[in-house]
């Protein structure tokens, strides 16, 4: 039991400081730290949100992998489909972009960063719109009309109900509007490397630009690297809802674009079925965490 | 000087990383950019396109692009309609303005009084504080929906004007930002007003705040996006409909469009597709220099 001169003198000392956090960290507390705690223990229930939670032990994650074959057969394998195009893939063509804007002058620069930006500025709830009609699946649609123009397909394609398209249209969709935050830190990154470093480079003999990407440019910004693997990673797995959004549908066409948000989704509030989309959360967020600590070991600053 | 010298006549800053000016060598970047930000502009372009069409535009046949006769009556049409349970459209306009007016300044106060802490105050739990928020960073809100409908639900915040504000007040991204970029305004300032006898709100109201305008635009910019945009809290945790956005109510429409109702939908919705977008547009267009000197404090180490 602290004194009370002592604890006076711990408020003086620090009291503020909490203060200044305290708003934050209730926050952070009620909406981000309870619901994680709050997914995990429920996923070692059943919970029906009717009668209270029951405890059975490891029996949903036994369910997800031993009899749940929706998840097996097209979850799993479009998530991680999904996951590996726009996660990696989205990040390379981020980096690449921001490596080409930075050879550019300061107001094309600005120009090109603010065209490849924009996208990400959008809602899903705006672009529905416009992907229903780009990819509407009669002859008024854009690209089936602009298809049957070139001769290239006779009929009008089902694009966004067919399930051999709608995950090619998902993967396309969302890497366009994946030039986010990401995309910016990795263009201040670039931009704040000293120019002496590849002057100096220059002087020793290094020729390629592809030598002074992997020699001098992704070494000198591994933080912002890391910065924008972790971005890319969460915007990935936060993109999960876009195949409900094009189809109109959870479940989508045959499972074409069921990715494990839908799966969730489709197990907590159309079948209330709690606990089991509990236990699906926490594989989802255990997923999160094993890219970041993979993209940790990429780039961590070695200081 | 010399360098400076040696530069301007020899070319050399005109090629390789942030050059001065144009630069052959620049050309081939030009060509691969240049196909593919047409590309990228083009759904921005048919959202804008699409809000000025008329009707017998929008259902051509084949379908153009480009608008020929631009009119106003998708926006005149929009505002005259009521949703299927009687609240105007206005109604959802009003509330997402004053959700984000809201969301926006709280989410400065709190995240910049957060960043104050972690970076400028001496704590036991400073070190680890941050660790949190930066473990945070790859949160995914997503996948807690079901935990946190059911957290909201036990504090009795469903159906409430505050539910819009409260659950996205802590931004672990907005926080680590403003702290990085804090991190840089020098101690001896801070120093210096403390033996003046400021106090510690003095210090963060004048000082801090002033110093750090450029991350707080980029945080100003992350929490409208993130307020303006959201539909889902009015599909999740409001029933009334008098308390739901204007993104909800574009959702609605789109749902809709696909069915019976397409041909009198497409045209409002575009419209409203647009007044969604242009707001995020602008603001960015005005901060983005802003934003990119935050973006460079913006490393993970």
């Amino acid at each position: 039991m602290p004194s009370r001169a002592s604890l006076q003198k711990w408020l003086n000392k620090e009291g503020s400081a909490y203060g200044f956090l305290s708003v934050y960290a209730l926050m952070f507390f009620i909406f981000i730290v309870v619901p994680v705690l709050a997914a995990f223990l429920l996923s070692f229930t059943f919970f029906d949100t009717i009668q209270l939670p029951r405890f059975i032990g490891l029996r949903n994650y036994i369910t997800l992998i031993t009899q749940d074959d929706t998840f097996m057969k097209y979850v799993l394998p479009n998530t991680i489909q999904f996951a590996v195009i726009v996660g990696p893939g989205g990040y390379a063509l981020a980096f690449l972009l921001a490596w080409m804007l930075a050879q550019l002058p300061k107001i094309p620069r600005t120009l090109f960063a603010l065209i490849l930006y924009s996208p990400s500025m959008t809602s899903g709830v705006a672009m529905a719109v416009v992907w229903k009609t780009l990819f509407s699946g009669d002859q008024t649609g854009y690209l089936n009309s602009f298809l049957m123009n070139l001769g290239i397909v006779q009929e009008p394609v089902q694009w966004l109900q067919s399930p051999e398209y709608l995950m090619t249209i998902m993967i396309v969709v969302t890497l366009w509007s994946s030039m986010g935050i990401g995309f910016l830190a990795m263009l201040a990154g670039i931009l704040e490397i000293n120019p002496e470093l590849y002057e100096a480079a220059a002087l020793d003999g290094m020729s390629s630009r592809w030598q002074e990407i992997f020699y001098i440019t992704i070494p000198s910004m591994k933080p912002q690297m890391l910065f924008g693997a972790v971005m890319a990673i969460v915007g990935t797995f936060q993109a999960g809802a876009i195949g409900v959004t094009l189809s109109g549908s959870n479940p989508t066409p045959q499972y074409a674009g069921q990715l494990i948000v839908n799966h969730i989704e489709d197990y907590g509030f159309l079948r209330y079925e709690m606990g089991y989309a509990a236990a699906v959360s926490v594989v989802l967020l255990l997923m999160v965490l094993f890219f970041t600590r993979l993209s940790n070991r990429l780039f961590v600053s070695e200081e | 000087m010399k360098r400076n010298w040696f530069h301007r006549f020899s070319g050399v800053r005109n090629r390789g990383i942030n050059p001065q000016g144009f630069h052959v060598s620049q050309l081939k970047f030009y060509l691969l950019l240049l196909p593919l930000a047409a590309f990228m502009l083009l759904p921005i372009l048919f959202i804008f396109s699409s809000a000025f069409k008329p009707p017998d535009e929008l259902f051509a046949y084949p379908p153009r692009f480009f608008v020929v006769n631009p009119t106003l009556k998708n926006f005149t049409d929009l505002f005259s309609k009521m949703s299927s349970s009687g609240v105007p459209v206005s109604r959802y306009l009003f509330n997402s303005i004053v959700i984000t007016l809201v969301a926006v300044a709280a989410s400065i106060l709190v995240s910049s009084t957060a960043a104050y802490a972690l970076s400028k105050k001496r704590f036991k739990l400073k070190q680890t504080l941050f660790a949190v928020n930066t473990v945070a960073l790859m949160f995914v809100p997503i996948a807690v929906t079901i935990p946190r409908f059911l957290v909201i639900q036990r504090l009795g915040l469903l159906d409430t004007f505050s539910v819009h504000i409260l659950p996205g007040l802590a931004m672990p991204v907005g926080l680590f930002l403003l702290k990085q970029f804090m991190d840089s305004v020098p101690n001896e300032v801070i120093e210096a007003a403390q033996i003046d006898g400021a106090s510690d709100l003095q210090i963060y109201w004048r000082i801090i705040l002033p110093m750090i305008r450029p991350a707080i635009a980029t945080i100003a910019i992350l929490a409208f996006q993130a307020a303006w945009n959201n539909a889902e809290t009015s599909t999740l945790y409001i029933n009334a409909e008098s308390l739901k956005t204007f993104a909800f109510y574009l959702g609605t429409l789109t749902t809709t469009a696909s069915g019976a109702n397409a041909v009198a939908g497409q045209g409002i919705a575009a419209a409203a597709a647009l007044i969604m977008f242009l707001p995020n547009l602008i603001i960015f267009i005005f901060l983005q220099s802003q934003v990119m000197s935050t973006m460079s404090h913006s490393g993970l180490k």
